[in-house]
C-alpha cells in the first residue's frame, strides 16, 4: 500500500517571523486519491497547499514527491512544479495570450514539446470542458467560470502527477460554480490525484476519498467522507459543519 | 483671410521646416526619456528607501515647475552662472528629457507594480523558471500597458515644444510670427491664416499618433 504513495508531507511548519501559521503537519496522498481539506478562514489550509509546490517556503519538515525531497532551490523547484499542477482562486490566465496560447505556453517552453501536438491536445481538452469554440478568444472575453475551466485545463496539459486546487470556486458567481465543479468531479472519477481546498461541502462529499479538517494550524480530524460528515468525532468539526447547514431549529 | 501670404515665396516650406525642428526636438527627447525612464522606473519599483525618496522628490519638482521656467534656467541661467554655453536645441532637449524621464519612470513603475503577484505565481506553478516567467508572461504585459501611455507622452511633448521659441529656436510658431511680421503692410490679416495653418499642422502631426495609441490601447485592453 505504501508503494503507491505519491505525495508525502513530513512535519512541515510555516512561520512568518514569530507568527506561526501551522506546526508539524503530516499528509500522505496515494496515487488516484482525492484529499479534500476544509477549515475555517485563516486556518492555514491555503498556505499549506502553497507549501506543497514551493510557492511558500517552509521553516521545518519536508515534502516528498515520488519519494524525492522537494528542494527550495529555484532550478529544481521548476522541475518539480511541472509534476504538481496548481489552480488558484482567481483563475490567473495570462491576459495577453489567447486561450490556446495560455494552454500551449508551458508545454512548449518548459517541456519542449512539439507545438502542433500540444495544440491538438489542448483542443481535445477544451472540447471536453465545452470551450473549444473559445480557443482564439482572450481571457477577458470569458466568464469567470469559463476562465476557471481553462485554468484547470492549463494545469492538466502539463500532465501533472498531482493537482492542487486552491478554493477554485470561491471567486465565482453561484451559477458558475457548478460548471467548474462538474469538471472537478469528472477528474476525480477518472482517478486523478488531487488535493483540494474548498468551502463547497457538497463537492467535498462527492469527490473526496478522504477529508481533512484543519483548524488553528493543526489537523483536528480526518477520515472517510461519510463518517466525517455524518459522525464527526470532535466538537470543533461538529461546530464547523453546523455553520454550513441552514436547517431551522 | 490672410492665407495668401503662405503662397508667397517659400513660406509654406519654411513652416514645414519649422515643424520639423519641433518634431526633431520632441523625438530626441522622447528617445532619451524612454531609455532613462525605464531604468528609473525599475529602480522606483524596487522600493529602496533612500532612492525612492530622491526619485519622488524629482518627480514632484518636475510636476510643479513650469517647463518654461526650466527652459530659461537651463538656457539663460547656465550661461553666465556656470560659463556653459549651451545651444538652444541642446537646452531644449535637456529640459524636455528631464521632464519626460520623470513621467516615463512613473509610467514604468506603475506598469510594473500593476502586475499582480499571482501572475508570477501561476506562471511558476506551470514550471516556468524566473527567466521564462519574465520573458513570456511579465514583460509582454508591461509593454502592452506601456506603449499607449508612452505614445501619449510623445504627443504631449510635441505640443509643449512650442515653448522653445522663447529661447530663440526658430520652430514652426516662430516662423509663423516672422511671416506675419514681414507681411504686416500687405496682408494685415496674415495672423489668422498663418496660425490656422499651424494649427492644422500640429493636428496632422499629433492626430495619427494619438489614434495609434487609442488603437493599441483597445487592442490590448485586459
Amino acid at each position: 500500500m505504501e508503494s503507491n504513495e505519491i505525495l508525502r508531507v513530513n512535519g512541515i511548519s510555516k512561520r512568518y517571523g514569530d507568527i506561526s501559521v501551522f506546526e508539524h503537519l503530516d499528509l500522505s496522498v496515494k496515487k488516484g486519491e482525492v484529499v479534500v481539506i476544509v477549515g475555517p478562514s485563516g486556518c492555514g489550509k491555503s498556505t499549506f497547499l502553497r507549501c506543497l509546490n514551493g510557492l511558500e517556503e517552509i521553516q521545518e519538515g519536508e515534502v516528498l514527491l515520488d519519494g524525492e525531497r522537494i528542494s527550495q532551490n529555484p532550478k529544481e523547484l521548476s522541475r518539480t512544479r511541472e509534476k504538481i499542477g496548481m489552480v488558484f482562486q482567481s483563475y490567473d490566465l495570462f491576459p495577453h495570450l489567447t486561450i490556446l496560447q495560455n494552454l500551449t505556453l508551458a508545454p512548449v517552453k518548459v517541456k519542449k514539446r512539439n507545438k502542433k501536438d500540444v495544440e491538438k491536445e489542448a483542443e481535445e481538452l477544451l472540447e471536453r470542458v465545452g470551450l473549444l469554440s473559445k480557443k482564439d478568444r482572450y481571457p477577458r472575453e470569458l466568464s469567470g467560470g469559463q476562465k476557471q475551466r481553462v485554468a484547470i485545463v492549463r494545469a492538466l496539459i502539463m500532465h501533472p502527477e498531482v493537482l492542487l486546487l486552491d478554493e477554485i470556486t470561491a471567486a465565482l458567481d453561484p451559477e458558475m460554480v457548478k460548471e467548474v465543479l462538474d469538471v472537478v468531479l469528472s477528474l476525480a472519477k477518472e482517478g486523478r490525484t488531487m488535493v483540494i481546498v474548498t468551502h463547497e461541502m457538497q463537492v467535498a462529499r462527492a469527490a473526496a476519498n478522504r477529508m481533512i479538517f484543519i483548524d488553528g494550524g493543526k489537523i483536528v480530524e480526518e477520515g472517510e467522507p461519510t463518517e466525517f460528515f455524518e459522525h464527526p468525532q470532535t466538537e470543533r468539526l461538529r461546530q464547523f459543519l453546523h455553520s454550513f447547514s441552514y436547517e431551522a431549529e | 483671410m490672410g492665407f495668401e501670404v503662405l503662397l508667397k515665396g517659400n513660406n509654406m516650406l519654411r513652416l514645414w521646416q519649422g515643424l520639423l525642428v519641433a518634431l526633431k526636438i520632441s523625438l530626441l527627447s522622447v528617445v532619451i526619456s524612454i531609455a532613462l525612464g525605464v531604468v528609473l522606473g525599475i529602480l522606483m519599483a524596487l522600493k529602496l528607501p533612500v532612492l525612492k525618496q530622491i526619485l519622488r522628490a524629482y518627480l514632484e519638482v518636475v510636476r510643479i515647475m513650469p517647463q518654461m521656467v526650466l527652459l530659461f534656467l537651463v538656457y539663460f541661467g547656465t550661461t553666465k552662472a556656470m560659463g556653459i554655453n549651451l545651444q538652444a536645441e541642446t537646452a531644449a532637449v535637456i529640459v524636455f528629457s528631464f521632464w519626460g524621464t520623470a513621467e516615463m519612470a512613473d509610467l514604468v513603475r506603475g506598469a510594473l507594480q500593476g502586475i499582480p503577484k499571482i501572475q508570477y505565481e501561476s506562471s511558476m506553478s506551470l514550471g516556468l523558471n524566473t527567466y521564462q516567467t519574465y520573458v513570456y508572461v511579465i514583460i509582454p504585459q508591461i509593454i502592452r500597458r506601456m506603449i499607449p501611455l508612452s505614445i501619449n507622452l510623445i504627443t504631449r511633448m510635441i505640443k509643449t515644444t512650442s515653448l522653445v521659441m522663447m529661447i530663440g529656436i526658430v520652430e514652426v510658431l516662430k516662423v509663423g510670427q516672422q511671416i506675419i511680421e514681414a507681411n504686416r503692410k500687405t496682408s494685415p490679416n496674415a495672423a489668422f491664416g498663418v496660425f490656422a495653418v499651424i494649427f492644422v499642422m500640429y493636428f496632422l502631426a499629433c492626430w495619427p499618433i494619438s489614434q495609434l495609441s487609442k488603437y493599441l490601447e483597445k487592442k490590448w485592453e485586459n
